[in-house]
């Protein structure tokens, strides 16, 4: 083979390989993307029914109820709308009342049946898609103390601000506030 | 006092970076050596002020000084030291501090054991070293400064994260980083070589060595994160294709095709310009790594508390550093000449072939982890990209590669015979087929992607061996005979051998926790018991316990099999008394077989019980066992003679040749 030839035979597999990615990836994104909805999408019946999808909001205060054989039913909101959710398992340790969460599973009767509920890591965040959801419902600045504090801190001013600030004093109340989970 | 010093010494550290990224370069060209020559000073000078600041900040924390804004933000008294030390590095600005300080280690060793290297390539090495330091000190001191003061400062601090006061997690950021960074040497050398327009073998045996540091501890770190988040978040699971997780892996991915390319363009002469490009590619993607991680475009552990400044800033920076090289190779690339030729089935056939997986495999991870992004940013709507998504993608790419990963190191340089390698692969190919055959006989009800797995674990680490006998021709001579090749072989053949059958060993471990783990969920009150996978768990109860900053409900419980009792296992929910945050220590107990693993959870008012939830990860240890082995594979090629040697052409100079030597 000439030295043209060895090349094109590598061109020539690298582009396969790039087919068969490409077709791999088309198919997977075609079953496996997981779309992101508010309660008040759900509420709008813009929510598929058997199909996978993220559901986010606030846990509605008071909303949050033990079932038999390890479940907890709860209720997430955004301000607008609110969406009953059940979930079979161990809550993530920054699960609470008044906290933003996003949940992953599939709408079946009008109940959210949560497969996953996502853990966040730090209590002074708030998940991006959960505050622009809240932002959509007009519901962003009265969302309970957390949400405006993250508005200042989290999302706009230097941590500084956070540290002396809301967030910091925030940080306080959830400790003592925070009645879930402790 | 200490703060004020440690920012001083940063803002001098960047005033040496500026000279040492512009002097030398502008030296090297123009030929005046006395220009060139305050290169390697200004790379020790610049570590020393770097070491200095470090020391300042990791001082502050030890002292718990909380007129300190950093400190006071992630430290607390009540905190064991190791976590004050780590806590250094467990926040935003002070993992980019010690970002620099790597970075500005990696190039002081270039001025101090670059003795050997052409004088033009060590000031261009170094002055695109400092370059890309510029950057970060400017990065740091405009919107991430750790040494800025808190007035009034408060009693205590609001202690660090509770979930990274863990020992894995204390030394999975620095490992991570020396990864990430050690890259930067690969990629300084590819721009210095693109400037030079001169890529040889020994420009090979230079950036090996580097890339190889990198690829060890960017493994290591991926390792003890993957360890820290199967034993700390108590899902049961080890890799979550979490964005950040990806955001590690993809420089992973891109470095172990660099250091497999580096090796043809050292020992044949050849692919040149994609090992320059692979270069600097898995540089960006370790750039691209720290971006998606720091500016908080992702939701996850390590998006600290954000600041969209940073984002755009460390935007900026990428699209310099990747725009700038890539435009460099556009524009020098070309005349880089590759000189050996090869054959499709050869020995470079089958590294390219590696480096074409490899590739495409970093784009469709990169594609999965930036999608989501591109998407919401045209306003296409939020959504994200999981595990299914990557399982899909990623494991019917790795299959091939794997299966050529036997037959590879078989072929010779140059023209290989695949038929004759494969002949000799006759007992891999055996040892495949009771590997499938086992998986399948003994896990009835398993995925069929657990038998392919197990066939492709047999096949390759049998594959691996077969090479490792071909090598001493066992079997075609005495056996004394062999032994004694065995012995003579290059530490780096060693390396590779261990790297690939460390492989092998990992996915064994993969498959067995990814394809037949074993969960159940469910309540329990003292004296219940659950069966699980042949396990009898039974639970114990739970009891108040303190630690030093925490207080923690323990929930133990009695493991038996077949009425034999195998011990207990003790899982912990923690309150951390100054954040009020709850963690979950997962009661691991680790066998041959596989984990058994529980982990309470809430207390349930109604019965009395807790919610618990127990798994069996069938040979998870094996994953750790492989990567170790990878790791140690890693090492000894890193110990080879050829890289303490130096480069040929220099051989012919004595004092060259001692500080070599003096390196080892």
């Amino acid at each position: 083979m000439k030295r043209k030839h060895k090349r094109l035979t590598f061109v020539g597999l690298g582009l396969c390989l790039l087919g068969v990615a490409v077709a791999l990836v088309l198919t997977a994104f075609e079953e496996n993307i997981v779309f992101f909805h508010s309660p008040t999408d759900v509420a709008q019946g813009k929510v598929e029914i058997d199909r996978r999808v993220r559901l986010g909001g606030l846990v509605e205060t008071g909303s949050v109820e033990k079932k038999p054989d390890a479940v907890t039913a709860f209720a997430i909101t955004d301000g607008a709308n609110t969406i009953p959710v059940t979930y079979k398992g161990i809550l993530p340790d920054l699960f609470r009342e008044g906290q933003g969460v996003v949940t992953e599973g599939r709408l079946v009767a009008g109940v959210f049946r949560a497969e996953e509920v996502l853990a966040k890591h730090d209590e002074t965040y708030m998940p991006p898609e959960v505050a622009e959801a809240l932002k959509a419902s007009g519901h962003w600045k009265d969302g309970g103390p957390a949400v405006g504090a993250k508005d200042g801190a989290a999302y706009g001013g230097k941590p500084g601000a956070a540290y002396g600030g809301a967030a910091y004093g925030d940080k306080g109340a959830d400790a003592k506030t925070g009645g879930y989970g402790q | 006092m200490t703060a004020e010093l440690g920012h001083f010494a940063l803002t001098l550290a960047l005033f040496v970076a500026i000279v040492q990224s512009s002097l030398p370069l502008v030296g090297a060209h123009r030929g005046k050596s006395q220009w060139m020559a305050v290169a390697s000073p200004a790379a020790l000078l610049q570590f020393g002020l770097v070491a200095i600041a470090f020391g300042c900040l990791t001082h502050l924390y030890v002292t718990s000084d909380f007129s300190v804004l950093n400190v006071a933000a992630n430290s607390h008294t009540d905190k064991p030291m190791i976590y004050k030390i780590s806590g250094v590095w467990g926040n935003h600005e002070g993992s980019m501090l010690l970002w620099v300080l790597i970075m500005a280690l990696f190039g002081c060793a270039v001025a101090a054991f670059g003795g050997n290297l052409p004088p033009t390539l060590k000031a261009r090495v170094l002055a695109v070293q400092a370059l890309v330091a510029v950057g970060f000190y400017l990065f740091i001191l405009l919107t991430s400064n750790p040494f800025d003061r808190l007035f009034p400062p408060p009693v205590n601090g609001q202690d660090l994260n509770p979930l990274l006061q863990d020992p894995g997690l204390a030394f999975h950021p620095p490992m991570l980083y020396l990864g990430y960074v050690g890259f930067s040497m690969a990629f300084s050398f590819a721009i210095a070589a693109l400037i030079e327009g001169r890529v040889d073998a020994a420009w090979a045996r230079w950036v090996r060595p580097w890339t190889l540091a990198a690829w060890i501890f960017l493994t290591a770190g991926i390792a003890l994160g993957s360890w820290w988040a199967y034993y700390e978040l108590g899902w049961g699971g080890w890799w979550f294709w979490d964005p950040v997780e990806n955001a590690s892996f993809m420089p992973w991915l891109a470095g172990t095709a660099l250091l497999h390319s580096a090796t043809v363009v050292e020992k044949r002469d050849t692919l040149k310009g994609w090992t320059i490009l692979l270069a600097i590619i898995t540089f960006s993607m370790s750039l691209l790594g720290t971006f998606l991680v720091r500016s908080g475009v992702l939701t996850s552990v390590h998006a600290f508390a954000t600041d969209p400044a940073r984002g755009v800033f460390i935007l900026v920076l990428l699209i310099i550093v990747i725009g700038g090289s890539l435009a460099l190779y556009a524009w020098r690339g070309p005349s880089l000449v590759s000189a050996g030729l090869f054959q499709p089935i050869s020995r470079e056939g089958a590294l390219l072939f590696n480096n074409l997986v490899m590739a495409t495999a970093t784009a469709v991870v990169l594609l999965g982890t930036l999608y989501p992004l591109l998407l919401d940013a045209i306003g296409g709507g939020k959504i994200s990209v999981g595990p299914p998504f990557f399982n899909a993608v990623f494991i019917p790419l790795m299959v091939p590669m794997i299966a050529a990963m036997a037959v590879g190191p078989l072929l010779n340089w140059k023209r290989g015979d695949w038929r004759a390698a494969l002949q000799r692969l006759w007992p891999a190919l055996l040892a495949a087929a009771i590997g499938g055959t086992g998986a399948w006989a003994i896990v009835t009800d398993g995925p069929f992607m657990g038998i392919v797995g197990m066939t492709l674990a047999f096949w390759l680490g049998a594959g691996t061996l077969v090479e490792l006998a071909e090598r001493m021709r066992l079997g075609r001579e005495p056996l004394s005979r062999s032994l004694s090749r065995l012995k003579r072989q290059p530490r780096a053949s060693w390396g590779m051998t261990l790297a690939h059958f460390g492989l092998a060993i990992g996915i064994a471990g993969m498959t067995g926790a990814g394809a037949w783990v074993k969960e159940s969920i469910q309540v329990m009150k003292p004296g219940d018991t659950t069966m699980l996978a042949g396990y009898e768990f039974r639970f114990d109860g739970a009891r108040a316990i303190g630690g030093p900053n925490y207080t923690a409900t323990a929930g133990q419980f009695t493991v038996s099999r077949d009425g034999v009792r195998i011990g207990t296992l003790e899982s912990e929910k923690r309150i951390y008394n100054v954040s009020g945050q709850p963690t979950t220590e997962a009661a691991i107990r680790t066998t041959v077989a596989g984990d058994l693993y529980a982990v309470i959870g809430d207390r349930d008012a109604a019965t009395g019980g807790f919610v618990t939830r127990l798994y069996f990860n069938p040979l998870v240890v094996w994953m750790w066992i492989g990567t170790l082995v990878m790791i140690i594979g890693g090492t000894i090629s890193l110990t080879d003679r050829r890289h303490r040697v130096g480069a040929p052409q220099t051989r012919a100079n004595p004092p060259a040749r001692a500080q070599a030597a003096g390196a080892d």
